[in-house]
């Protein structure tokens, strides 16, 4: 089933991307299915290994199901301070 | 207690003010600079990009662990967003405590978890090349416990 998503970029992935923010369809299942299908898409150099999903603004496993008007981040390693 | 994002510079009087308690003893403050290096590169400024909804979760929950496991009277950390000069404050972690063997303790604790689990990302500007995102996860400086926790 399709749903629609809000996807957002930050640091690589977002220059990657090209944008910050983007609403789109998918098919995925999960998480990880949607990275996949994302980095399939846009050459996305981050492997899923180094990176962390945030859903709704709270981290969350790649196993999480992706539902209709889910905003998602996919987290390149961090570096504050 | 309170974590919060800054977009205009870190003013470290005026933090400080904010943390004034008579029941302290101690004060221990850190402050995070821009240096004008990084891994041998010559660095001329750069800039840090938050995912604030949940940098503010997160800032928020490693300041309530550090309650839990630290006695101390408060604490306060503030990190910078956009960009930055060389010489400016990145960020700003202070603590107050009766005793300063705690606020020592905790302030450590709390500028070492900022810097591993902050959805905070910053990217470099060197005299020479193209500009880069920096990976904690390659800086020797951060241990292995140190690392993200996952969920």
């Amino acid at each position: 089933m399709t749903k629609t998503v809000n996807v957002r970029y930050f640091a690589a992935l977002r220059e990657q991307r090209g944008l910050a923010q983007e609403r789109l369809a998918t098919a995925a299942d999960d998480a990880a299915g949607l990275y996949a299908e994302l980095r399939g898409r846009h050459g996305f150099t981050l492997t899923a290994e180094r990176l962390r999903v945030a859903v709704n603004d709270e981290f969350a496993p790649w196993s999480t199901p992706v539902r209709d008007g889910d905003t998602l981040v996919f987290l390149p390693p961090v570096a504050g301070g | 207690m309170t974590f919060r994002l800054s977009a205009a510079a870190i003013d470290s009087a005026s933090l400080r003010k904010e943390l004034g308690d008579t029941r302290a003893g101690a004060c221990v403050i850190f402050e995070g600079w821009v240096r004008a290096s990084n891994d041998g590169r010559e660095v001329r400024a750069l800039e840090y990009e938050a995912y604030a909804p949940l940098a503010e979760k997160e800032g928020a929950r490693i300041l309530a662990e550090a309650k839990a496991r630290f006695a101390i009277l408060d604490a306060l950390c503030v990190h910078r967003t956009g960009p930055l000069a060389l010489g400016e404050l990145a960020v700003w972690v202070g603590v107050t405590a009766e005793h300063r063997g705690i606020a020592f303790e905790a302030c450590r604790h709390l500028i070492d978890e900022l810097k591993a689990r902050l959805p905070v990302w910053k990217k470099e500007h060197y005299a020479q090349g193209p500009t880069a995102w920096i990976n904690a996860q390659t800086q020797p400086s951060i241990s292995p416990r140190n690392q993200p926790v996952i969920h």
